[in-house]
């Protein structure tokens, strides 16, 4: 039997512990063995259910509301916790409370230096940088009226891009649409107001935090890829709690991994103790066809290969339709559909069968006989 | 093939772009030869097409160069089991 590093290292420590060597330890090692083999799953054991128990019995206790934490000084206003945030990790939801934690390299670990990165990342639209806007009802335009000189020329070259003049005086900036009218230009004042100017899109709100020793960066929102280039930033530990995004850029292998990570933070925050195994399961579970699926009507459940199945779980009537119109069979190997028709579900003992090799049996008698 | 030898042959990645495998997130991908593929495949007592997949698409597949139909060796740092060996073989 193969024993893995980690309890192996266990096993190593126990023994320095209780000064445990030599033919007494193999002895030990032994013993040890049994206990593992009999703490293993047997062939076909039914896992998934067990796993889906244990995280089940358990989320049942947990809080049911989202937490916001807008009185906490240094924290983001906005954190899903709980049930509601495990939900959206096993529902694979894209649109989310997003969030990432921003680890800086060692030499960029200073309280100012982090201050001048989430500054520079954070998401600034038009309005951010004007201080009044308004229509020119007489000469058909619009004024607006700059915070400082520093971004004009950056937000006259970006209005110039969409093809419309525009033209400056101090720090006033006059937009001129080629066809104007009253309600084109209210159209594009609000659109001209949401204008990405500067910095990464996505980063809607920064936090600098304290974590332990080092200083890092909290935002709501998020942009992997680009936050990813900076080379300020320390790749190995920067974080998104968006699966959606870490598959995209960094791949199937890293989005497993968050929903591992992300599942266990949520459950451990709550004090529930699941055994990781389950949680990993599940992880496994979602992504073994190369791309995130939810766990549900969309993902995991309506991709079942048995159409029993399938309308075992949920919309019973498409799915026998849709069989039935495509013409497709039912093998019965799986557990659902085994129970749905009253038969033994291949689990466990039911999941093996007997056949007899009767050469082999006739050559055993024949021994015997002699 | 090697992962940066990619970039200069596809052109499409600019020099920018990140070394996943610096990220804590990604496991170590390797690509099995044919050799260890068919040893792999009797040891398993298990056909090509009943591994996890993952799609050649996927920016790990891209750096570390395969091809579809590839099997790749997935080596995670796990905090059950120390390490864990997961394979996966590369789908359009």
């Amino acid at each position: 039997m193969e024993v893995n590093a980690k309890i192996m290292e266990m096993f190593e420590k126990y023994c320095k512990d209780n000064n445990i060597i030599g033919k007494q330890k193999e002895e030990k090692f032994k013993q040890f063995l049994e206990v593992l083999e009999k703490s293993a799953y047997d062939p076909l054991e039914a896992i998934g259910i067990i796993a889906a128990h244990s995280i089940s019995e358990p989320a049942t206790q947990m809080t049911m509301r989202t937490y916001t934490m807008a009185t906490q000084r240094d924290r983001l206003s906005k954190v899903t916790q709980g049930l509601p945030r495990l939900i959206e990790i096993f529902d694979a939801k894209k649109s989310l409370e997003k969030q990432m934690r921003i680890y800086l390299r060692p030499e960029f670990n200073t309280k100012e230096k982090a201050r001048d990165i989430a500054d520079k990342i954070k998401a600034k639209k038009v309005k951010d940088v004007i201080e009044s806007d308004s229509i020119d009802l007489i000469d058909l335009k619009i004024e607006l009226d700059l915070e400082r000189d520093d971004e004009k020329d950056n937000l006259i070259e970006l209005i110039k891009k969409a093809n419309i003049d525009v033209s400056s005086r101090g720090k006033k900036i006059f937009v001129k649409p080629k066809k104007s009218d009253v309600r084109t230009l209210r159209k594009l004042r609000s659109k001209l107001l949401e204008a990405h100017v500067d910095g990464i899109k996505g980063i809607d709100e920064v936090v600098v935090a304290k974590d332990g020793e080092e200083w890092m960066i909290q935002t709501a929102g998020t942009n992997l890829k680009k936050i990813l280039k900076m080379p300020e930033i320390d790749i190995s530990r920067t974080r998104t709690n968006d699966v959606f995004q870490v598959y995209e850029v960094l791949g199937i292998e890293a989005a497993r991994a968050v929903i591992f990570n992300e599942s266990k933070a949520t459950l451990d925050e709550q004090g529930l103790d699941v055994d990781p195994r389950h949680l990993s399961l599940l992880a496994d579970v979602m992504t073994v066809d190369g791309d995130v699926k939810a766990i549900g009507r969309y993902g995991v459940s309506g991709a079942k290969s048995s159409v029993l199945a399938r309308a075992n779980f949920e919309e019973t009537k498409k799915h026998l339709v849709n069989a039935s119109f495509n013409g497709e069979k039912d093998n019965l190997s799986g557990v659902i559909e085994n129970v749905l028709v009253v038969q033994v579900v291949p689990v466990g003992t039911g999941g093996v069968e007997l056949k007899v090799d009767v050469e082999k049996m006739m050559g055993k008698n024949k021994k015997k006989e002699e | 093939m090697d992962g940066n030898l990619y970039k200069i042959i596809g052109g499409i990645m600019s020099k920018e772009e990140i070394d996943i495998f610096q990220s804590a997130l990604v496991a170590k991908h390797e690509v099995l030869n044919e050799d260890e593929k068919i040893i792999l495949l009797k040891n398993l007592h298990v056909l090509e097409k009943q591994f996890p997949k993952i799609k050649s698409s996927d920016p790990a597949v891209k750096a570390v160069g395969a091809k579809k139909g590839d099997l790749i060796k997935i080596t995670r740092v796990s905090e059950i089991a120390g390490t864990s060996i997961y394979y996966r073989v590369v789908v359009n």
